[in-house]
């Protein structure tokens, strides 16, 4: 007789594990992150490595408190991929704490104050996001101009004096380093009564969006089309949130093009598509039904949409998603597929 | 491939091999079969062992009642066990020999308990009795096929164990014989498709005529090619052969030309074959999944096929069939996958029911360094054994042993994170990861409402799972919990029943009791009823004088 462990079926090992899901949204970054480097300087690149650090650091003192096996979670990735959605939404040359105080709120309070990976209500990223956002409006506006149309380089050393010092290079003040992001720019200008084509003739416009902005947002769909082949992601809430888009301010733009700006000046600007392949689908805090996650992108996107019209922020998908994630499980409840055999 | 003929003689087309529309199913994977680990070998006899353990229990319902003793000799196929009335089987002696006991023994069932079992010792000349042949099977009626079918101890052989005349006594419009083993390594139904394609066909039509089944379906997967050959070679052959001239088949144990007679002895015709390949995908022999593959409707929940006219036998159970009714043999043995990387000549097996699996193995030339994990069944739903001296039963398919990298690491688990990827592979579109929530805050009213009982228990939930949550595992224990509970309520709602019903008895005689107390000093309050009362006393003493 031979003596054998024993374990409950199935047997067979599983094919993934969250890590291997995390770097793979990690890697279906990196073209966004290539291209927001290319237009917007250096800076990206620290706030992404300040995130991280501020992260990791935090990820690790909140397991210790909590007594969780630091082992299996400190680099589970997910904590990295707060982190570098976070450091992509704020300004290059936002000052360091800036982006410490974005990751105390994501990692401490949105996550582990409410129980950890998985355990989340609310999408860390934009909660780090909608905090910095509200408490220093100021420093989150200072945006960059993008390289075509900035008249000087900032390299790797003054990205650094900017972040960690407040210094600028001789010479040049932050009036003349930082400007509107286009959102803000078409805001602004149709306040004052200005026609969309008059707007556009700003050079801050590209053929949809913002200049540089633009290029961006396809690097991230092409980002965000790899999650799709790779089946981290499912395609209704990237489907959900764009088509809704298109479909909501075609009409618009089509009875007053003056003062609607096109479907894909709209799809091109801001966060929009990254949120809508990297933010929106994030599993924890978004619906788990199929059904569930076609609305929750719909509203992602009517509420972005909303905000934009006539919010007090230019662009509102954090906060969008962040409604969202309120209305996430009261929709799974109303989502749930119908049961095999059971009546239709 | 399409075979399809005119039936000269009759004028009645038929296509055996229809290209059918199939249907889809919700949710599964794609797995990779690896059943050639074992098919590379040709179907073997595996050699008598030492000891035969039969256990009085191998099928669903009430365990069998013994009807022989210990110290008596007994054939092959000879009763030893009766049917308890009501769902049961009865168990026959799977070889000739000597009985050495009756008494509890290990039994390969969770929680592997002791059950009742009685032990033969072989004598080695595997001597037959066997039932009279039935003639002309095709003929007969069903009641004497149901009967043979019952007395054999015929039982659902693709693991549900289901005793078979109790499934097909009630007639259904369409017969599926299941022949799509979806779980990896799992062989059994391949080999003995292979080895008597015969059977299977005249088994399938013994079961449909009892049906009284207007169609039958075989179903193989589709890269089980050389058992699809086999099966279309026989169909045809049976068809070729009824264009030529109609033979009684009777006379012809096994093959698979018949005809039915009406009253006039005219020929009718027989049932429509349609021998379908279903593509691959775990775990499409379910028999709510095949049954949906094929007709495109749905077994209602907690419902069985028979609610939407359709029976489902499993290959062996048709094979079953065709040995007790033409050949007079019960159930005494079964093919058996021994596979893994854990076994050294991995291969299909005809076993003798009781067979130490210890002895199946070494028989498969033992067990590797590598093995280290023994399962009856599958990767999938196979039951993990504590060691190998359990008997092989009617419900055991396929002994696998496993290799450590081919095993989930359970130390591993992490948090859900909702990612859904269980939502789109369960294939009772059930939401594993909703169902795991309301188990761990133990909200069982709420995990009943999400459909737990719907559960099939394949495990695709657990393979896409990223954070290695064990939820199958959840779920049946919740399952366990859940039953608990309702017989635990039922106690609970009997016992108050019963102590209602005792208090309106008691309130009711007490009732009874005042009344006639009252009716009586009524009586005794008017005068009539003094003068009656005295007369009747008077009576009483008259008698007594």
């Amino acid at each position: 007789m031979r003596t054998f462990s024993t374990a409950g079926a199935p047997h067979t090992a599983p094919a993934t594990d969250v890590r291997r899901v995390m770097l793979l949204v990690l890697l279906a970054l990196l073209p966004g992150v290539l291209a927001h480097l290319h237009y917007f300087g250096p800076g990206v690149l620290v706030q992404i490595a300040i995130a991280l650090a501020a992260a990791h650091a935090l990820e690790a003192a909140m397991l210790r408190a909590r007594g969780a096996p630091m082992q299996r979670f400190l680099l589970d990735g997910s904590a990295a991929v707060a982190a570098v959605l976070f450091a992509l939404c704020i300004p290059p040359l936002a000052p360091w704490w800036i982006t410490v105080v974005g990751m105390l709120a994501a990692i401490v309070f949105a996550k582990h104050l409410y129980g950890g990976i998985g355990h989340n209500l609310f999408n860390p990223a934009m909660v780090a996001f909608a905090v910095v956002l509200v408490c220093f409006p100021f420093e989150m506006s200072q945006w960059l101009p993008p390289r075509p149309l900035a008249g000087h380089a900032i390299g790797l050393v003054d990205a650094l004096r900017a972040i960690f010092l407040g210094e600028l290079p001789a010479g040049l003040g932050w009036d003349a380093v930082a400007g509107a992001t286009p959102l803000e720019t078409v805001r602004h200008m149709s306040s004052e009564g200005r026609t969309l084509t008059e707007i556009r003739a700003d050079p801050l416009f590209g053929d949809f969006g913002g200049r540089g902005w633009e290029w961006i947002a396809n690097w991230y769909a092409i980002g965000g089309l790899f999650l799709l082949l790779t089946r981290v992601i499912t395609w209704h809430v990237p489907v959900a949130v764009l088509g809704t888009t298109i479909l909501l301010t075609l009409p618009f733009h089509l009875l007053d093009p003056d003062f609607h700006p096109f479907p894909l000046q709209h799809v091109f600007s801001g966060a929009l598509v990254l949120g809508a392949f990297f933010i929106a689908t994030d599993p924890v805090t978004g619906c788990s039904t199929p059904r569930g996650r076609l609305i929750f992108g719909a509203g992602v996107a009517v509420l972005t949409l909303a905000i934009r019209r006539w919010g007090a922020y230019p662009d509102g998908v954090a906060f969008a998603v962040l409604l969202m994630n309120c209305a996430a499980p009261l929709i799974d409840r109303y989502s749930a597929p119908r049961i095999f055999g059971r009546p239709k | 491939m399409c075979v399809g003929a005119r039936m000269g003689s009759i004028g009645v087309t038929r296509v055996y091999n229809a290209r059918m529309r199939l249907h889809n199913f919700p949710g599964g994977l794609k797995l990779d079969p690896k059943k050639s680990v074992s098919t590379v070998r040709p179907l073997h006899v595996c050699p008598l062992p030492d000891e035969i353990v039969l256990p009085l229990a191998q099928h669903a319902g009430l365990a069998a009642e013994p009807v022989v003793a210990v110290g008596d000799e007994v054939l092959a196929g000879q009763l030893l066990a009766r049917a308890a009335p009501g769902l049961s089987a009865p168990v026959h002696a799977s070889t000739s020999g000597r009985i050495k006991a009756i008494e509890p023994r290990p039994v390969a069932r969770a929680p592997f308990a002791d059950e009742t079992c009685i032990v033969i010792e072989p004598d080695g000349r595997d001597a037959w009795r066997r039932l009279p042949p039935i003639a002309h099977p095709l003929n007969a009626p069903a009641e004497s096929l149901i009967e043979r079918i019952h007395e054999a101890g015929v039982v659902g052989l693709g693991g549900a164990v289901f005793p078979t005349a109790e499934k097909i006594s009630v007639p259904r419009e369409l017969l599926i014989v299941n022949g799509a083993e979806c779980e990896p390594y799992i062989a059994c139904d391949d080999s003995l498709i292979r080895a008597r394609p015969h059977s299977v066909i005249y088994g399938a039509r013994i079961a449909a005529r009892i049906l009284d089944a207007k169609r039958i379906i075989i179903a193989v997967e589709d890269h089980m090619e050389v058992a699809y050959t086999a099966l279309s070679r026989t169909l045809a052959r049976e068809l070729a052969e009824s264009d030529r001239t109609p033979a009684d088949p009777g006379t012809r144990p096994g093959s698979t030309l018949h005809f039915e007679e009406d009253a006039e002895g005219a020929l009718e015709r027989p049932i429509p074959v349609d021998l379908v390949k279903v593509h691959t995908r775990y775990p499409e022999g379910g028999e709510r999944q095949l049954i949906k593959v094929l007709t495109g409707m749905e077994v209602p929940s907690g419902g069985l096929p028979r609610d939407i006219g359709v029976a489902s036998i499993n290959v062996g159970t048709a094979a079953a069939i065709c040995a007790a009714v033409v050949h007079g043999e019960p159930l005494t043995s079964r093919v058996v996958t021994v596979s893994g990387a854990g076994i050294a000549e991995p291969r299909n097996f005809e076993v003798r029911l009781g067979t130490p699996i210890e002895h199946l193995v070494a028989a498969a030339g033992g067990y590797t360094d590598r093995a280290a994990r023994l399962l009856l069944g599958g990767p999938m739903m196979g039951l993990a054994l504590p060691h190998d001296r359990f008997p092989v039963t009617k419900s055991s398919n396929c002994v696998l042993a496993l290799p450590a990298d081919e095993l989930r690491d359970h130390t591993a688990e992490m948090p859900c994170i909702r990612c859904m990827a269980c939502v789109p592979v369960c294939p009772a579109r059930l939401m594993p990861q909703e169902l795991h929530r309301h188990i761990v805050a133990r909200d069982w009213k709420a995990t009943e409402r999400i459909g737990l009982f719907d559960c099939i228990e394949c495990g695709c939930c657990d393979l896409v799972c990223p954070s290695h949550i064990a939820l199958v595992d959840w779920f049946r224990h919740a399952k366990a919990e859940l039953r608990h509970r309702r017989d635990e309520d039922r106690r609970a709602v009997a016992a108050r029943e019963r102590f209602e019903a005792r208090q309106q008895r008691l309130q009711r005689q007490h009732a009874e009791r005042e009344a006639r107390q009252q009716a009586r000093k009524e009586q005794l309050a008017s005068p009539e009823g003094v003068a009656e009362a005295i007369a009747r006393a008077r009576a009483r003493k008259g008698q007594a004088t």
